[in-house]
């Protein structure tokens, strides 16, 4: 069971967060051709190591997150909230509490 | 002579003596027995017979590790099958039996498997039964019942007798989540210590041991010095200390699994789960599952057999098991032993024996024993060094041993001939000792072959998981000081680093444990099976074949002889089979390898993970505001995803009719949605449709985001209007169909459908928050808040009228697709009503939304209204016959698969704006012609008729099997009796349509209803006519709604 650190909640276990897909795939605009759209959504790269996955913490808060993870040793380097904003939003917050919202990498 | 009671030692209390019975025989034992050490005890040789071979087999072993020893707990709906006798605390009055044998363990029938043993080697099956020529698998299905029921193991309860025994009667465990700041798992020496060290500080300690004592091999061991002191000493002291440091000791409780993030999977049993009688309310277990910040594994390690012709009879053990049962229990396997081993380990075992006064012969593989051997012969052990076991004698219990003359065991496969024959009971073996490292490769540390201590040790270059040390003998540890010196470090480092993600080091090897591995012994030309794995009877000859076959893979030769697959994982044998396997394609244990660790550790009981989610607790239930009311009203319900939705209101047939009469007959299903069904197209109903999704979606962009969402447009709805609206996935499918409120400029209420409310909710909310975070949209869930009712049919506005206080509802005041807010009267007052001109039925309907608080006062108001006009309640099942009369999609036809041409509702998409979807739903493929298409399927013949997920058939397709090569041309969704056609009629999917089959008569069947025997394709089973026409043939231009 992985522990996702979310901004909001803290630290929860991984049968809260839904897996929601990679977060390095950008989305062409609505009225890109079929093409487009195609690539966007069936041409993904399974890759081993460290990738950005889009996550959502249903069972919690709602917000969907981006987790930097490593497929093969399912250790978790950072997490931050998906939407810029709202990122920047509780960065500010926190930093008159002097919490961090990423997890630090290990040593 | 066989087992028997010490006269004195063992942490026994030999004055609380317990009763228990073996196969229905009563037997005697001590308070801190275990099963195990009872039946030796008692003298019992044989209590088991093997899988497949049903040889005779004892107690092997004085743990979880035991191959051999397997039961029965219990009976009837309490049985447990599969324990290890040493393993299960023994507790008064406890029934065991054995199993796998008819009619009993010391004389069972099946045993003639072992004289055909030569046929059934690995493999046997598939050579025998799936190579035959011609005949395929045809001859195994005829042979598998006969040979399933003669291989196995215990039988589970039978559902008859758990039935019987209900909830209450069965096992139930609880799941607990627990978290702490340092898990130290065995609480042998080196976990005690580790745990001791790790609280110094205030820390939140877990300790955490699978035995109902502390201490591992330490138990009984006053004769062993720790920390200067003696070890029953050292121990006492240590538990007193643990208490006052407030480290939690969890006994009894397995760590059966590590997982990421350093969570374990611990399975707790209650000291009595086994007593009879006791009262099934109380847990029998937990599940817990413990979140620790740091873990610091103490597992000890586990002595591993060796192969030697015979080494599988009662009488057979590990010589630590002899020591273990000696020390703690007070019992002797036997009185006259022979103990075998190349390794140090095993002479504290002869030791132990023989200062109990049992006579022990030990035979040591090396040339040279040293000091260990010295220290034998002054305890009074005959050391035969250069010498092995050749063979054991003896069937139902071992009588003599050959011993052979081996010149060392080089890789650990040693050679030698019968030598001299030594008289025994009892034969303890000792190949060698491995860390128990299960948990540490659970987090996907590699094992790796260490020459020096002859076993796996977890990965070399100490790179393990952060927050993750090992402690002791499961690292390597040979000597009881150095496992408690390693155990305190390991302790005092965790608590350092806690809160840190620092990884642990790996402390220095000086002290580790060094031992040569003894694998099998064996006898140039003999044939007699000896046994690596005896709980799935696999011989060393079975690996041979294997390796011969070309199964040299350690994970096919696994596979292929099911070596280590058993309910032990092959604990004790599985090292010494690689060590066979490495010998025989000339390899080192190194390079062939070791299979993969998995959780669980041991066997872990379903219902213990299942915990109380059972039966009506196994998902949460969901009531609608109303539901009491149509309750006590006599409504049947049915399932609708978490929902309990009104299936239908049965009216009492005779009598009154009043359904709250419960003695009168009533009316079944059927009759009821007919009736319901007829009232709305003739009179109205009124239908609870609070289940509804319905999201709230405001901000000065609700409108530009709906427009993106739904096909059609958005954007121009005017307020105060509703527009029917359907939304795609991203690859074009489409996703939902729903209505959108238009309530206000800048504020939307948008209901979905009951089942994909929650899918429709999240995919809204991630466009909203990720893909256009730009709009200034917000999304809430309002599902629950409200409770909803629908009123439908010719008479729905007249009985509207009587409930509602103000607003105009007439035609011109409340046109199709209006909303507004309105005033009902109830009892006591009057309530807000949320009102919308919506039909699913395709009748002149109104959708009634109160806030759920009032939900059950609008719904007795609405009742007395729409009776008033000579309707009644309906339910989900006459919702389903009106809207499959009028063509109408719901979730069975909006499967996933359907694109919205297939749906029959291709016009509302927009060529003016772009949606979501748009690009993709023009692909090729979703547009072909001969794409499956909404239809009516109308049997032939009046009385005809089929069910939902029957198959169409096109009886002239080419090759005579129904079209798309067996797939048929299309199929059934939903099914109703239609008065409105006067028939039975069905809604589905056909290709191409209703124009592509004008004039043809299509069959339908259904291949898996029962009856048809699930036949090999649609073409099977009782076919009806049927002809395929437009699904949209009641009042198509939509005069009853807009009236």
């Amino acid at each position: 069971m992985m522990r996702i650190a979310c901004p909001y909640c803290g630290e929860r276990d991984e049968a809260e967060f839904t897996y929601i897909g990679s977060a390095d795939v950008v989305y062409p605009p609505l009225d890109a051709p079929a093409e487009a759209w195609c690539e966007a959504l069936f041409f993904h790269e399974n890759r081993r190591g460290r990738v950005n996955e889009l996550w959502c913490h249903t069972h919690g808060c709602g917000s969907y997150l981006v987790i930097e993870r490593d497929t093969a040793t399912h250790e978790i380097f950072s997490v931050r909230l998906a939407n810029a904003a709202d990122h920047e939003a509780v960065r500010g917050a926190d930093a008159g509490t002097g919490r961090s919202t990423a997890v630090e990498p290990a040593e | 002579m066989s087992g028997f009671r010490l006269r004195e030692g063992g942490v026994v209390d030999r004055g609380r003596p317990l009763r228990w019975r073996f196969d229905g025989r009563a037997r005697a034992g001590l308070a801190g027995d275990t099963v195990g050490s009872a039946m030796l005890a008692a003298g019992l040789g044989t209590v088991a017979r093997s899988f497949k071979y049903h040889r005779p087999r004892g107690v092997m072993t004085a743990g979880e590790e035991e191959p051999a020893a397997l039961v029965t707990l219990g009976r009837e709906a309490r049985r447990t099958p599969n324990a290890k006798a040493p393993a299960v605390e023994l507790v008064e009055g406890l029934e065991v039996s054995g199993q796998n044998a008819w009619p009993s363990v010391r004389f069972d029938l099946g045993q003639v498997n072992d004289l055909l043993g030569r046929y059934f080697a690995a493999g046997f099956y598939y050579k025998t039964f799936f190579g035959i020529s011609g005949r395929g698998t045809w001859e195994w299905m005829r042979f598998e019942r006969v040979i399933r029921a003669a291989a196995g193991l215990g039988r589970a309860a039978d559902p008859f007798d758990v039935a019987k025994a209900g909830p209450k009667g069965t096992e139930a465990y609880d799941v607990v989540h627990d978290h702490c700041d340092i898990a130290v798992v065995g609480g042998g020496a080196a976990g005690i210590a580790a745990a001791e060290a790790a609280a110094a500080a205030g820390n939140d300690v877990v300790l955490i041991e699978q035995d109902f004592l502390l201490g591992g091999r330490l138990i009984g061991r006053a004769d062993l010095t720790v920390d200067g002191e003696n070890g029953a000493v050292w121990l006492e002291a240590r538990r007193a200390a643990l208490a006052a440091a407030g480290v939690r000791v969890l006994t009894r409780t397995t760590a059966f699994g590590l997982y990421d993030g350093n969570v374990l999977g611990l399975l707790q049993r209650a000291a009595d789960a086994n007593t009879p009688g006791r009262s099934a309310k109380r847990p029998e277990g937990a599940f817990r599952i413990l979140r620790p910040s740091r873990v610091i594994l103490a597992t000890g390690a586990q002595e591993r057999l060796f192969a030697c012709a015979g080494n599988d009879r009662p009488g057979v053990m590990l010589a630590g098991a002899m020591e273990r049962y000696a020390s703690r229990w007070a019992v002797a396997p036997g009185s006259r032993a022979v103990i075998a081993t190349a390794s140090d380990g095993a002479h504290d075992a002869a030791q132990v024996l023989a200062r109990a006064g049992v006579e022990v012969v030990l035979a040591d593989a090396r040339a040279d024993t040293g000091t260990a051997g010295d220290a034998s012969r002054a305890a009074g052990v005959t050391v035969l060094s250069g010498h092995v076991p050749v063979a054991v004698n003896g069937s139902r219990r071992v009588k003599s041993v050959w011993l052979g003359r081996s010149d060392g065991a080089a890789d650990g496969i040693a050679l030698a001939n019968t030598d001299r024959l030594i008289k025994a009971d009892c034969l303890g073996l000792s190949g060698g000792w491995s860390p128990a490292i299960h948990l540490v490769c659970h987090r996907g540390v590699k094992p790796v072959w260490d020459a020096r201590l002859g076993a796996f040790r977890a990965g070399d270059e100490g790179r393990l998981p952060a927050g993750l040390s090992l402690a002791g003998a499961c690292d390597g540890r040979g000597m009881l000081q150095a496992a408690v010196g390693d155990g305190r470090a390991a302790g005092e480092a965790a608590a350092r680093d806690l809160g840190t993600r620092k990884r642990a080091r790996r402390r220095p090897d000086e002290d580790a444990a060094t031992a040569s591995p003894l694998h099998a012994v064996q006898k140039p030309g003999a044939k007699a099976k000896a046994f690596l794995d005896p709980m799935h009877d696999v011989t060393t000859s079975d690996i041979r074949l294997a390796a011969r076959e070309g199964y040299t893979s350690v994970e096919h030769m696994k596979r292929y002889t099911t070596l280590g697959m058993a309910t032990d994982q092959g604990k004790t044998g599985g090292v010494a089979g690689l060590g066979v396997l490495a010998a025989t394609l000339g390899q080192t244990i190194a390079e062939t390898g070791i299979t993969t660790f998995r959780p669980p550790y041991t066997p872990v009981p379903l219902a213990a993970l299942a915990g109380r989610a059972r039966g009506a607790h196994w998902q949460p239930t969901r009531l609608t505001p109303m539901h009491d009311v149509l309750a006590a009203a006599g409504a049947r319900f049915t399932d609708a995803g978490h929902w309990k939705r009104c299936w239908y209101m049965p009216r009492a047939l005779g009598g009154d009719g009043d359904p709250r009469r419960t003695r009168q007959a009533r009316e079944d299903v059927g009759a009821a949605y007919i009736r319901e069904a007829a009232t709305v197209r003739r009179a109205c109903g009124l239908c609870d449709v609070s289940t509804l999704g319905k999201i709230d979606v405001a901000g000065p962009d609700a409108a530009t985001f709906l427009n993106r969402v739904y096909v059609n447009g958005f954007a121009k709805l005017p307020v105060g209007k509703a527009r029917y609206g359907v939304m795609l996935r991203d690859d074009g499918i489409v996703l939902d169909d729903g209505v959108a409120w238009r309530l206000a400029e800048d504020r939307f209420w948008v209901t979905c459908t009951t089942a994909q409310a929650g899918r429709v909710m999240h995919w809204l909310e991630y466009l909203a928050d990720i893909r256009w975070p730009e709009l200034r949209v917000t999304l809430t869930s309002s599902t629950d808040r409200w409770a909803g009712m629908a009123i439908a049919g010719p008479c729905a506005r007249a009985a509207l009228q009587r409930l509602i206080v103000d607003g105009d509802v007439s035609n011109e005041g409340l046109p199709f697709m209006g909303v507004r807010d309105v005033t009902a009267a109830v009892e006591g007052g009057v309530v807000p009503v949320r009102l919308g001109r919506v039909s699913f039925s395709g009748e002149l309907a109104f959708e009634l939304h109160t806030p759920a608080g009032w939900g059950a006062a609008l719904w007795q108001a609405a009742v007395t209204a729409v009776e008033a006009e000579g309707g009644c309640i309906y339910g989900l099942e006459a919702l389903g016959a009106l809207r499959i009369e009028k063509g109408h999609v719901t979730g069975a036809e909006l499967d996933g698969r359907m694109t919205l041409g297939d749906a029959g509702l291709g016009r509302m998409a927009s060529t003016k704006k772009d949606f979501v979807g748009k690009a993709l739903m023009a692909r090729e493929g979703l547009v072909e012609d001969g794409r499956p298409s909404l239809v009516h399927v109308v049997p032939v013949e009046r009385e005809a008729r089929f069910g939902g997920g029957a198959v169409l058939c096109d009886p002239k397709a080419p090759g005579g099997v129904g079209g798309r090569d067996g797939h048929g041309i299309g199929w059934i969704t939903g099914v109703t009796w239609s008065d409105a056609f006067d028939c039975w009629l069905g809604i589905g999917f056909a290709e191409g349509g209703p124009s592509a089959w004008a004039g043809r008569e299509i069959t339908v069947r259904e291949p898996a209803a029962p009856g048809n025997g699930g036949g090999s394709g649609p073409d099977t089973g009782p076919a009806v006519r049927a002809r395929i026409k437009s699904a949209h043939r009641l009042d198509p231009e939509g005069a009853r709604m807009h009236a």
